[in-house]
């Protein structure tokens, strides 16, 4: 009687520490004894939580390692887990935050904010963001009227990435706009035996930046706009337009490796080894992160992998962004230098210089990304400016547009499994919209 | 006249001194949470306005809630029962052989893994790809010892009105009428180019009498090639089905050469539909879809009982230990049969332990929630999702509507306590 129950507890405390905090980079620590006594934040200890591991974990932990060096601070990384919400969520109902907090979605900053749990960023940090960043990204990072964030880190998800390989075998081409990626790209490629699109269904978000992509191009920013803040309903022929043309690669058996049952089990990254490292799809869409995974399956980013910007499918040719925003939970000096740090020109090509890494910052000039791809990306979000939109799901409430098995994410993978139903679909999307916006 | 009774042993209030530990703790560790849950179910998101049982009636009509209340109940239907009945099979069976107690370790042995880590492996148990899922894995590789060679799998008619061929009910059948005399060309694509690189090259039938033709795939690595026509680097595909269909009745039968060539000697004159049968391209077995919407909860169910059937086997055991042995041996020399001593006599005498079991496994169940939150896919989880699992995902994934948790949490308490009372009445009855 009582073992299974110990066991269950013990089992349910290893989920819910998931996330405990790990030291940061030892080469960071080690430095920090060194010269105590020139540095202003010596003995201060800052605990930063992010959703990052691995490889991004260990790039931004070399980043906290310079702050580090520059201040003496500690600074101790505590890892989120896939649900930012659910790891920092008790935590604030606990009144034990971390000092600052990576949020993926400035949804996030909305809702904490409207919770108090955010503090008003000082103003060294306001002068470095009005320095390095374009006012939409500010814009991005407030809530009523104060800015809480700073986006540190964007993801770039106009892109299509594809395997050389499967296109030389095929005889396939980069496609410019949807028809051609449809009728001729994935088309060329099915007839040559290869599955064009490896889709990963498990992960909602990646059906997500694809609809938005279609959307954005095929209805414009305006609209886009109107959705994102639900000021136009999701049953709107523009809907419609978009589904359908996200149809014709769900509704297409020999377009999605796995067929839609296939692709609703895999999961992100999965859906990119199964490109790279076992070969067997030609395509996934999906953003500049989709590097890391690759390389892990083996291929040559440039060579092997390489990418192609996201189609036209009406007028418009889509950039949609999606990026991590740094907020300060704790009103300590630390948080806020580290703050500082982040948004600053140094602290960004720090960074810049690391693999996987994109920043949103104008001033951290594109030449220190280690790759081509990457300072090509890095000019396109620049040079785009204001035409850019935020990633739509990510804007919305984390209960609509940010949730596993609710909301849009549930909706579109139902949508995956039965492309025919779109009025169904855009019915179910609008009943979730209507509730979840209205709180 | 009675004399003043006299209080044996110490006050009542040294009695209350040394309750109070216990009852403090008690307090602040379950009595607070539930009362400040319950008042906490009824209030909205946010925790400022009083919403009364507003959060329980959505437990009720929201549909993706009264999944998870389904799944419960298939749960606690499923579980407790198959866990038990196996931990008695076990328990009688192990009683007889010599090397009982390795059988019992290795049974037991999945209670020492975390559920969570049973999670990830039946997570990689269940996978689609037979290269991965050793579950799949034995299914496909015991079809494909039943089923043989299965032909061409993916190969099909290109989709496009010039394509001389389209499929048809699964067959691939030509759009126009084939006369003896001209040779038939079926070009097939979908084939890739590593898939058939083995194959011989396509040869155009020999001129003769009789109906012929040519399958062959109708691409060449790296694109190119005319499409249609048969280019030297194509290959044949050998072995493939052809039939010559004329109105409803199929005329002849044949299969094509290495070359992808075949030709219908007996059929000299008159006009032929030509057909494939699906036979030729049915895909080889791709296993049962554990991770899909229809089989995932028998799936975690089953991820479930491996682990607990070996802690219901020990207990039971330990029950079957206690049964006093000259019941067992006056039936047998009354001559009842082994079925009947398990069935007259063991199952009655264990029944208390059985019981035990059954309602902590009841209860266990009930509480359910890292086995789906892991092997369930996100795109399952809705038809995956139970209540647990649904109070912690409003609470703090996403929705942050602790509100609805609460309710959810105190639907769940109030799920648990007829079995937990059941439990503690049975406790007592054993102690007197």
């Amino acid at each position: 009687m009582r073992k299974p129950a110990i066991l269950l507890i013990a089992a349910l405390a290893v989920t819910a520490c998931g996330g405990e905090a790990t030291p940061s980079n030892p080469s960071g620590s080690a430095a920090a004894p060194t010269a105590t006594a020139a540095k202003p934040l010596a003995g201060v200890k800052i605990e930063v939580a992010a959703k990052w591991t691995g490889e991004e974990q260990a790039n931004f932990e070399q980043v906290l390692a310079a702050f580090t060096a520059k201040t003496g601070a500690e600074v101790v990384y505590a890892g989120t887990g896939e649900d930012t919400g659910a790891y920092l969520g008790p935590r604030i109902e606990a009144k034990t935050p971390p000092d600052v907090a990576i949020l993926p979605q400035p949804g996030l900053v909305q809702q904490y904010a409207d919770m108090n749990a955010l503090k008003p960023l000082g103003e060294n940090v306001r002068k470095q963001i009005d320095e390095n960043y374009t006012p939409y990204w500010k814009e991005l990072g407030s809530a009523g009227g104060q800015v809480y964030g700073v986006l540190v880190k964007a993801a770039h998800k106009s892109l299509i990435w594809y395997r050389t390989a499967a296109f030389e075998d095929a005889g396939a081409a980069e496609a410019s706009t949807w028809d051609d990626l449809i009728g001729k790209t994935a088309q060329t490629l099915a007839d040559a035996g290869t599955p064009p699109f490896s889709l990963c269904g498990a992960s909602g978000w990646t059906l997500t930046d694809l609809f938005e992509n279609v959307y954005l191009s095929s209805a414009g920013p305006a609209n886009y706009d109107k959705l994102a803040k639900h000021q136009l309903p999701w049953t709107d022929p523009s809907v419609t337009t978009a589904l359908q043309k996200m149809a014709q690669i769900f509704g297409k058996q020999d377009f999605v490796l796995g067929g839609a049952s296939g692709a609703l089990q895999t999961d992100f990254p999965t859906c990119v080894t199964q490109v790279y490292g076992e070969k067997k799809a030609a395509m996934v869409i999906e953003a500049d992160f989709v590097a890391s995974a690759a390389a892990q399956s083996g291929a040559t980013i440039g060579e092997d992998a390489k990418i192609m910007p996201f189609p036209t499918v009406g007028d418009t040719t889509p950039v949609v962004l999606g990026g991590d925003i740094a907020v300060a939970l704790k009103d300590s000096e630390g948080a806020m230098a580290l703050l500082e740090f982040l948004a600053s020109k140094e602290g960004g090509e720090i960074w810049a210089k690391l693999p996987g890494y994109l920043s949103p910052n104008r001033n951290v000039s594109p030449d220190n990304y280690p790759s081509e791809l990457t300072r090509q990306l890095a000019q396109t979000i620049i040079s785009a400016g204001e035409a850019v939109r935020y990633d739509m799901s990510d804007l919305a409430p984390s209960a609509f547009g940010g949730t596993d098995g609710k909301g849009e994410w549930k909706h579109l993978q139902d949508f995956l499994r039965d492309p025919a139903d779109i009025k169904g679909v855009q019915d179910r999307l609008e009943a979730d919209a209507a509730k979840t916006y209205k709180e | 006249m009675a004399a003043p009774r006299a209080r044996l042993g110490p006050s009542p209030a040294m009695a209350w001194v040394f309750l109070a530990p216990a009852v403090l703790l008690l307090a602040a560790w379950m009595v607070y949470p539930i009362v400040y849950s319950i008042s906490r179910s009824v209030h909205d998101a946010s925790g400022n306005a009083f919403v009364g049982l507003a959060n329980y009636g959505a437990i009720f009509s929201d549909p993706a809630t009264l999944v998870t209340i389904r799944n419960n109940i298939i749960w606690v239907v499923v579980a407790p029962l198959v866990v038990t009945v196996l931990g008695l099979i076990f328990a009688v069976l192990t009683e007889r052989i010599r090397w009982a107690t390795a059988f019992k370790l290795v049974l037991f042995m999945p209670m020492a893994v975390s559920l969570l880590a049973a999670g990830v492996i039946f997570r990689l148990v269940y996978e689609q790809d037979p290269d991965k899922g050793v579950a799949n894995a034995i299914i496909t590789t015991v079809q494909g010892v039943f089923s043989g060679d299965q032909g061409y799998p993916g190969a099909r008619p290109r989709e496009n009105d010039a394509a001389p061929a389209a499929l048809r009910e699964g067959a691939v059948v030509t759009k126009q009428q084939v006369q003896p005399g001209t040779p038939a060309l079926i070009p097939l694509v979908g084939l890739s180019p590593d898939a058939v690189a083995g194959f011989t090259a396509a040869r155009p039938a020999a001129a003769g009498p009789g109906l012929s033709g040519t399958i062959w795939i109708d691409t060449v690595r790296g694109g190119g090639g005319t499409v249609g026509a048969i280019d030297p680097q194509e290959r044949g595909l050998a072995g493939v089905t052809v039939e010559a269909v004329e109105g409803d009745t199929v005329r002849a039968a044949t299969r094509t050469e290495a070359d992808g060539s075949f030709r219908f000697d007996e059929l000299t004159s008159g006009s032929y539909l030509l057909r494939l049968p699906q036979s030729n391209f049915t895909a080889s077995s791709t296993g049962v879809t554990w991770l899909g919407p229809a089989l995932i909860t028998p799936a975690i169910i089953g991820a479930y009982v491996w682990v607990w059937a070996g802690f219901a086997m020990v207990l039971i055991a330990a029950g079957l230990s206690a049964i006093p042995r000259d019941a067992l041996e006056a039936a047998r020399i009354d001559g009842a049969t082994e079925w009947q001593v398990f069935r007259k006599i063991t199952v009655p005498l264990l029944s208390p332990v059985l019981l035990v079991v059954f309602v902590t496994m009841i209860i266990n169940v009930l509480k359910v929630f890292d086995l789906v939150f892991i092997i369930a896919p996100g795109s399952v989880q809705p038809d995956a999702n139970v209540v647990a699992l649904e109070m912690w995902r409003v609470s703090f994934g996403g929705g942050g509507n602790q509100g609805m948790g609460s309710a959810l949490a105190i639907f769940l308490l109030l799920l648990v306590l007829p079995f937990m009372a059941f439990n503690i009445r049975r406790f007592r009855r054993d102690e007197r």
